[in-house]
């Protein structure tokens, strides 16, 4: 069982994101960078398959330098070892680049799964993990929050609006999981010392042989301006001394609700 | 006139809401074609028309809803190619969002996701999403040969029918599906959700989030919901948390919600959630932060302890009722 976990690093959600308006781009200095917490998921989700049936959890990313941070974080999880697609041509990639990235980056190398977050949680568009089963003509099995794999099979549980979808796969496929699959793991202080000594394999766009094709050459869309949406407006805050209840419920009253 | 097209999701024999949603917005930037797919398609034509499709492309093929995306995908492609349109709306749904992309993909072509709004910008599209929760706005542009793929979020547009509509071409499909490729197939579908108006259409929603301590605490939600004829909505943390299922959950990730009232309860407003529920006419809030970032958006907000705010509540509103 090999599986292909894809990570990003991004700024703590935590603490607010700011746009410069300049680069209409994410302001990332000053900020602490971190793995995607849903990506966490992802990689959790990677090494519960491989504890139970063997095998490896590779962790792959694109980003600049500083991402393998975030590869070390999942490998000190108790993932295996790493790639990070990393070229200057790729600052400011779009889904469809990343994906494009990843896809060369997998493309050639045994593997049965790919695992990805359903989406970023700074971009949230959730594209990619779809562009890369496109890419590689793989079924994707998107939205899991439960996810079993047997007898050259992967099943899911997968959201729905009422409920959920029990969806099969033969493999290999692509698989985005949700928050809920699993609770991730925190790394032990030994694994953030094996961790240190794990192989990260750094590429560039020339060596995965993509060069104009993703990055600055092959951008779909541009980000032309950003403006602060319109806030509400704070109405009456009261403190409950006993009160609370009755006012709310006239609130009500008066908004016709009962 | 801009071929503007829209992948018009079913359910039962008729459009979903996202998709009327989606041909009121076509039908100001160009003349709509509507494609819907799977068993009920056909029937669902009319009803498209009323929206404003001048066009439906029908194919009733179960493949299309037994199998996520690919047939979907193969059949996009095809016609895209053929008719060239320009621009190609989706929701931004479970299904919306595999097609689209995996179509982004398969064409080239740039992809913008999480839209609330599309319009003419020089001779090509302009399109607006919110960030960060939805505090900013930005404005997107694409760079890439057309179709530009936008997808749309749920109750961004206001649906209404279209003045004077008459009845759409409709021209049934009937292509084969390619069953040969690799597929993730559905097996069976699980229904989570309890009785009660559904989250979507609710006029007051009643929602829960870590505050409330523990799951069983959401017991005196549905209770106080029942008096409001309410829904019961859930922040992520919850969802997460796994005290309620994700159908229930609100926000960037979870559900869009347009209610006339909504009741936060034990949530502190941390933007994912708040993308979700901003749109609602009047928020009142009841949570024991007083710096909590939902008393900045809240109509009524209550600093106080919901474990007891909440039962006197439901005795208020009792009473009120004259119960």
């Amino acid at each position: 069982m090999n599986v292909f976990v894809c990570v990003k690093q991004i700024p703590d959600p935590n603490a607010p994101g700011k746009l410069d308006p300049q680069t209409k781009r994410l302001v990332r200095e000053g900020v602490d960078l971190v793995l995607d917490p849903g990506d966490e998921h992802a990689v959790e989700a990677g090494l519960q398959l491989v504890e139970k049936d063997g095998g490896e959890v590779v962790i792959i990313s694109m980003g600049p330098p500083r991402a393998l941070e975030a590869i070390r974080r999942a490998l000190a999880m108790g993932a295996n070892r790493g790639i990070l697609v990393s070229d200057p041509e790729l600052e400011n990639s779009d889904a469809l680049s990343t994906a494009r990235a990843l896809a060369a980056a997998i493309k050639g190398q045994p593997f049965d799964l790919i695992i990805c977050g359903t989406e970023s949680t700074d971009g949230s568009s959730g594209a990619m993990p779809a562009q890369l089963a496109e890419l590689l003509g793989l079924p994707l099995l998107s939205f899991a929050k439960k996810l079993e794999v047997s007898d050259g099979k992967a099943t899911i549980d997968r959201q729905t609006d009422e409920g959920y979808d029990v969806v099969e796969s033969p493999l290999p496929a692509v698989v985005t999981v949700t928050g809920g699959i699993n609770e991730a793991r925190y790394p032990a202080l030994r694994g953030i010392m094996q961790a240190k000594n794990k192989d990260v394999k750094q590429l560039s766009l020339a060596e995965i042989k993509l060069e104009g094709q993703a990055g600055k050459a092959a951008l779909t869309q541009e980000v032309v301006a950003v403006a602060p949406a319109e806030a509400r407006k704070a109405g009456e805050v009261i403190e409950d001394k006993g009160e609370g209840a009755k006012r709310v419920a006239d609130f009500l009253k008066e908004l016709k609700v009962i | 006139m801009a071929g503007v097209w829209v992948y018009a999701e079913t359910a039962d024999g008729g459009p979903k809401p996202i998709t009327l949603e989606l041909l009121t917005k076509a039908r100001a930037l160009g003349e709509p074609t509507a494609i819907a797919l799977g068993p009920g398609a056909s029937k669902a034509a009319p009803a498209l028309g009323e929206y404003g499709a001048k066009k439906v492309y029908a194919h009733q093929d179960p493949a299309f809803i037994e199998l996520l995306a690919s047939p979907a995908v193969d059949l996009l492609a095809r016609l895209i190619e053929q008719e060239q349109p320009d621009l190609v709306l989706f929701g931004m749904t479970y299904e919306g969002r595999d097609v689209a992309a995996r179509l982004s993909a398969r064409l080239g072509t740039a992809l913008i996701a999480n839209a609330t709004d599309v319009t003419k910008k020089d001779g090509g599209w302009a399109v607006v999403s919110p960030v960060f929760g939805g505090s900013l706005l930005v404005t997107t542009v694409p760079r890439a040969k057309p179709p530009t793929l936008v997808l749309i979020r749920p109750k961004a547009v206001t649906a209404g029918p279209a003045a004077g509509a008459g009845a759409p071409q409709v021209e049934t499909l009937s292509d084969p599906v390619d069953s040969s490729k690799p597929a993730a197939r559905v097996l069976r579908r699980e229904k989570e959700k309890a009785s009660g108006p559904r989250l979507e259409d609710a006029k007051v929603i009643v929602s829960g989030g870590r505050g409330l301590g523990a799951p069983e605490n959401f017991k005196m939600l549905d209770e106080l919901a029942a008096e409001l004829d309410a829904a019961v909505g859930a922040s992520r943390a919850v969802v997460d948390a796994g005290w309620k299922p994700y159908a229930f959950q609100i926000g960037q990730t979870g559900k869009t919600v347009k209610p006339s009232v909504y009741i936060a309860l034990g949530i502190s407003g941390a933007m994912q959630h708040t993308v979700g529920m901003k749109g609602a006419r009047t928020i009142i809030a009841i949570n024991k932060d007083p710096e909590a970032p939902i008393f900045k958006m809240a109509d009524l907000g209550v600093v106080g302890d919901v474990h007891k705010i909440v039962p006197q509540l439901i005795q208020e509103v009792r009473s009120r009722k004259g119960k």
